[in-house]
């Protein structure tokens, strides 16, 4: 029954491929081809390999997990760094007044602005897109994790010292807990900021990935090829926002039933 | 007592903070710590960003980016405003369009800088328009969730008076969402600001503050001059954000918009 509605729910979406599949048969532009030549572009590109290894093709194996991996590994790491110092920053208020300022003007910085200065850095290669990823994403962790380390309930602290918890204790028990709401909601809006880092810095300095697929496809005016890397990155960052929810609903469960008992 | 005092005010701590991370760089730089090839001196970044203030040429193309940046805002305004307050008034049209919405979203907007030369062949229209798909999503979001926080029994009382449909929306729903309307576009902005340097960067042309760094990308200082280049931009949008935050503040006294970065 719930399988049935959420299909229901569905309705609009194969009327809308049928409408863009005629609309875009009557139009006959180019620039715009029928779906129908999308997915089958999607499928050249990438599911021609034998059935023993669900047809995916050596050119899918060659360009999408690298990305995949650069993408995750930049939000990782940039995720370590931007919790540790945001727990820094807003637990010291000495700290904070010292370097928000810095920060706030780093964050204003458009990220794209720095991939000539990373391209010169590294050179191509992973160690560019990866430093990219990083500088891109980090401060909307950063500055909500210090957010969240900065307002937590003074009760809970003040119990915390009174029953004697050490430094280390009152972080990993107390401190960090109430900071993991505020940590995902940073979490998630530079998940999809790291994807399109990823991307950019794949169309500027690459040799694989499913960016540099998109420069090539528009390189050789391959416009049902700029189209298919387009949905495959729109599935792409569909299913990092599907997982990360899940995730998320999983490590949160705690605090919303937490919330509920006060 | 009077040294803490001075550690207590947040201007002169962060102004504290901004001299001391400057002149590290620069003893870094002096000592050979950091390799000047690798991070140019910041004194010379300062001095350089300082010519760029009266440079004719850089402020032709610090225009050309603001126009493309304030059309592409103006435009997914226009867009996303109306049809949030569509899908927020009108649910079921909402849980209809949601699995493609869903979809259309997380597609890095970044990729469609390559469809998007294809299809426009003048460079103000790429700007534009990959300016508008990337930032009508926050005003959109926003929009819908101001209006769930719309006071029910206002609106209710507005209705029992014979009050039509669309006078409801105009006298309550548009008021109290509009605090959240405008935290939608500040979100926007930032983003708007990115998409339309990166296209510069990515599709070419002649004027902007990202051609004004691929430029510069070819001669001797050229780390210096992006590094500059990108302290203005990082002035710029400090300065639209700071701007929002006042207008904000000015407009919308009454009510505090949650700043919900979704």
């Amino acid at each position: 029954m719930i399988v049935l509605r959420r299909i229901g729910r569905l309705w609009l979406v194969p009327v809308v491929i049928v409408v863009w599949e005629l609309a875009t048969r009557a139009l006959g532009d180019d620039s715009f081809p029928p779906p129908s030549t999308i997915a089958g572009r999607m499928r050249e590109m990438w599911l021609t390999g034998p059935p023993s290894r669900l047809w995916i093709n050596d050119s899918a194996i060659a360009n999408i997990p690298p990305s995949v991996v650069r993408l995750l590994g930049g939000w990782l790491a940039a995720a370590l760094a931007g919790v540790t110092l945001g727990l820094l920053l807003g637990r010291s208020a000495l700290l904070s007044r010292l370097f928000e300022p810095i920060v706030h003007f780093l964050r204003a910085i458009p990220p794209p602005m720095l991939l000539s200065f990373f391209l010169a850095l590294f050179a191509i290669g992973p160690e560019m897109q990866v430093a990219t990823i990083i500088f891109g994403v980090i401060w909307p962790i950063l500055i909500n994790s210090a957010d969240g380390a900065r307002t937590i309930d003074r009760q809970h602290l003040d119990t915390a010292l009174v029953f004697g918890l050490s430094r280390g204790q009152r972080l990993w028990r107390v401190i960090l807990p109430s900071a993991t709401p505020k940590i995902f909601a940073g979490l998630r809006v530079s998940l999809s900021l790291a994807l399109i880092l990823m991307v950019i810095s794949e169309l500027v300095g690459s040799t694989e990935g499913i960016g540099y697929q998109l420069l090539d496809a528009r390189r050789s005016y391959d416009r049902p090829g700029v189209w298919a890397t387009i949905v495959i990155l729109g599935v792409l960052g569909f299913l990092l926002n599907s997982a990360f929810l899940a995730v998320e609903r999983r490590v949160l469960s705690w605090h919303r039933t937490a919330k509920q008992t006060t | 007592m009077r040294v803490r005092s001075l550690f207590e005010n947040r201007v002169l701590c962060g102004a504290l903070g901004v001299a001391g991370l400057l002149c590290l760089l620069e003893a870094g730089g002096r000592t050979g710590v950091i390799d000047p090839l690798v991070f140019p001196l910041i004194s010379g970044v300062v001095a350089r960003a300082a010519t760029f203030a009266i440079d004719p040429e850089f402020l032709a193309d610090i225009a050309a980016t603001l126009t493309a940046w304030a059309a592409g805002l103006l435009l997914a305004t226009l867009i996303a405003v109306p049809a949030g307050l569509v899908l927020g008034t009108m649910p079921r049209v909402e849980a209809a369009v949601r699995p493609i919405t869903e979809f259309l979203r997380p597609i890095p907007s970044i990729a469609l800088v390559s469809l998007a030369a294809l299809v426009f062949a003048e460079r103000f229209n790429i700007k534009v328009s990959v300016a508008v798909y990337g930032s009508m999503w926050p005003i959109l979001i926003n929009t819908m969730y101001g209006l769930k926080d719309v006071d029910p029994v206002a609106k209710d009382t507005l209705r029992s008076f014979g009050f039509s449909p669309f006078d409801v929306l105009r006298r309550v729903s548009l008021p109290s969402t509009a605090p959240f309307i405008a935290t939608g576009v500040r979100l926007a902005s930032a983003i708007a600001l990115i998409l339309v340097i990166s296209a510069e960067l990515l599709a070419g042309g002649s004027s902007g503050i990202g051609t004004f760094v691929l430029e510069a990308g070819g001669s001797i200082d050229a780390l210096e001059f992006i590094v500059a280049a990108a302290l203005w931009a990082g002035v710029i949008g400090l300065l639209s954000n700071g701007l929002f935050v006042l207008l904000e503040r000015r407009l919308f006294r009454w009510h505090r918009a949650r700043t919900e970065t979704t």
